[in-house]
């Protein structure tokens, strides 16, 4: 049932090494940079409440307490670091 | 407690239904090479993509479990809000464009381009199916779970309703029309979830959920009867005669002075003014006796800032016990890792055109999926007080936060978690068939196929896969199932999470070595979950105590032990040839 064209696309098809070849992906730097940022943040974050789960019950900011501003943050910089990203990227 | 079946509420879900279901058609009618069936031809727009990846991901889970649990537990369910959202980071900075550029269909394709080993196909498509199905029972029985009080169909209906609209989507056009249906049911989840949120603010906060009078605080008693029947305090339960439902402010800041009610108010006054009022939750205690089950509901008046810290539903962190606090770090860290390595999530890359749209539509994923979560927090807290919560069932509380509006939202809200449940179960089956056709039939048992037949080969798979996940969610039926989807991201995380990262930033990783990590990740993780504490007591039924694990969520030893098991089996194996 196999026609000999439709094997090209199978990557079984060793007889075609130019089929074989692997696209060059080197690690991006700018990537794995803002990643290690956010690692940062998140572990920082998790490691308050973990430790000091009532350092997080204070409100430094009068209003929200500092678990609810701290998870907003953490969200809020997923999304601007990723824009970041994106834009320079882009460029 | 009772729901009570309008006619409303069945039209609107079944114009949802059925409107979901034409667009994927209308949208989906071509895709019949395989190219199409699982890829959508490599063409779908990285905004409609990013849209969708929102759609695949947001599961019954992300709704419905997180809003629940905010409303009974307070502030831990945000933490899974957090951690959630924080996975796509990985999966954005490290994963998305070389999985794009390695692959073809599956993220089997990716981790094997440099090896063309059977091998790692083999353990690859293993680990695909078991996360699929681990993910995919606890869509199911929220399906079955729905429709009861919705329609007042029974649970098997649910489930099948589910298990046959989903198989009909995706055997119509495979990724395209799953895509399609994951897109609209994005747009509407975070589309309402926005209303639903607007709403809580411009209702503000009100004492007693503004019922007039004091705040009701005598206990309520739940009996189950052997025989099934329930009694409400000694009384046969019935419409009028029913559980009173819970969850409300008991007082509100002194600045607000004798008023009842705060009014409209921002983002964070609401939350400001909530962490200053004082409100009723309830504790719960049960009894066994010859009579039946009793479980005491008491409500308990507390600040609101108590439940606005962690703790509440994570009794390991506020000086609990270490097990509790590894336990905890596990699950974040597996939340964390998981994500990106979620076949149903990888898959959706090979939808794209590019490395630069597959980057494009992971920002427009995050900052979706992102204001989702933000609002999950308004839901929740929202529920915690509407003065509506049904105390027996946490899945409820967003829906049944939708009717202390008014009867037309519930049932739209209920009609948008139903379809929150076909996207993520269609993104589940669409991986599940690429791993049988194009992985295990195709690639490692190496059946020559022309690109019809691969095309059939996948129906037959997600027709099949349909059938077991029907069985699953009717087999399923009653178990609290939610920890399933925290076992789909620990065996994601350990198994596919090493392989990925170190083939990509380690030259001498050898496929050895991740034969080995996927699959040692993989038994690893599931060896420790079924020995752990919490499928003890939740599954087995046996004591906490019998469980040799010191504790439940396997990420924070398994995901290092992949990453052990790669290195070390890669540098006992020849280095793989350079191309």
């Amino acid at each position: 049932m196999g026609l000999p064209d439709h094997r090209r696309d199978s990557s079984r098809s060793d007889g075609k090494p130019q089929q074989r070849d692997v696209p060059v992906v080197s690690p991006n730097r700018l990537g794995l940079g803002l990643c290690a940022i956010y690692v940062l943040l998140y572990g920082g974050f998790m490691a308050l409440v973990l430790i000091r789960p009532d350092l997080l019950a204070s409100r430094p900011f009068g209003g929200v307490n500092l678990a609810i501003a701290a998870g907003l943050g953490l969200i809020g910089a997923a999304v601007v670091l990723s824009a970041a990203y994106m834009i320079v990227r882009s460029e | 407690m009772f729901y009570e079946t309008s006619p409303l509420a069945i039209v609107i879900f079944a114009t949802f239904v059925a409107g979901v279901l034409w667009f994927s058609f209308r949208l989906g009618r071509k895709g019949q090479s395989a190219q199409g069936y699982y890829a959508a031809h490599g063409q779908v727009h990285w905004f409609v993509n990013g849209v969708a990846f929102a759609g695949d991901y947001l599961s019954a889970a992300s709704f419905l479990g997180i809003c629940g649990m905010i409303a009974f537990s307070g502030y831990d369910g945000f933490l899974y809000s957090i951690g959630f959202l924080a996975g796509w980071v990985v999966a954005l900075f490290v994963i998305a464009e070389p999985i794009k550029t390695l692959g073809k269909f599956t993220f089997a394709d990716a981790l094997d381009a440099r090896f063309n080993s059977r091998g790692i196909k083999l353990a690859v498509a293993i680990s695909t199916l078991v996360v699929s199905v681990f993910y995919l029972i606890p869509q199911m029985v929220g399906a079955g779970s729905l429709v009861t009080p919705l329609l007042g169909l029974p649970h098997a209906a649910g489930v099948i309703l589910v298990g046959a609209a989903v198989t009909v989507i995706v055997v119509t056009a495979g990724m395209v029309s799953t895509t399609w249906v994951q897109f609209i049911k994005g747009s509407l989840l975070v589309f309402f979830c926005g209303i639903l949120t607007l709403l809580i603010l411009n209702r503000g906060l009100e004492v007693n959920g503004g019922r007039p009078g004091p705040v009701d605080l005598t206990p309520q008693v739940r009996t189950v009867r052997p025989d099934g029947t329930v009694l409400v305090d000694g009384r046969l339960q019935s419409a009028d005669h029913d559980l009173r439902p819970v969850g409300t402010i008991l007082r509100l800041p002194a600045r607000f002075g004798t008023q009842t009610a705060t009014g409209p108010l921002g983002p964070l006054a609401y939350i400001t003014a909530l962490e200053d009022s004082t409100i009723v939750t309830w504790s719960q205690q049960t009894r066994v006796d010859a009579e039946g089950t009793h479980v005491t509901f008491t409500p308990e008046e507390r600040p609101a800032a108590e439940l606005m810290r962690p703790g509440g539903y994570f009794k390991g962190l506020a000086g609990g016990t270490l097990a509790g606090r590894l336990d905890f770090a596990s699950l974040m860290l597996a939340l964390f890792c998981g994500t990106a390595s979620l076949p149903h999530i990888l898959i959706r890359y090979y939808t794209v055109k590019d490395a630069a749209a597959a980057r494009r539509s992971t920002v427009v994923g995050i900052a979706v999926i992102g204001f989702f979560y933000v609002l999950t927090l308004y839901l929740g807290l929202g529920a915690m007080t509407s003065g509506g919560l049904d105390p027996t069932d946490t899945n409820m509380a967003a829906p049944l936060l939708a009717k202390s509006f008014n009867q037309t939202l519930f049932a739209v809200i209920s009609a948008i978690a139903f379809t929150t449940v076909l996207g993520t179960v269609s993104g589940l089956i669409m991986a599940g068939s690429g791993a049988v056709a194009h992985d295990l039939v195709e690639n490692v048992c190496g059946v020559v196929m022309t690109d019809h037949e691969k095309v059939r080969v996948g129906k037959i798979a997600a027709v099949a896969l349909g059938i077991v996940a029907m069985a699953l969610g009717i087999l399923f039926k009653g178990f609290n199932v939610g920890f399933l989807v925290g076992w789909a991201f620990n065996i994601a995380a350990s198994a596919n999470l090493p392989a990925l990262v170190m083939l990509l930033f380690w030259p001498r990783t050898t496929k050895q070595g991740i034969i080995a990590a996927v699959t040692v990740g993989m038994l690893a993780s599931l060896g420790w979950i079924l020995l752990s504490a919490d499928t003890y007591e939740k599954v087995y039924g046996l004591s906490r105590d019998l469980a040799p694990m010191p504790f439940s969520q396997p990420g924070l030893v398994t995901i290092p032990l992949g990453f052990l098991v790669l290195v070390v089996v890669s540098l006992l194996t020849p280095a793989p040839t350079r191309r």
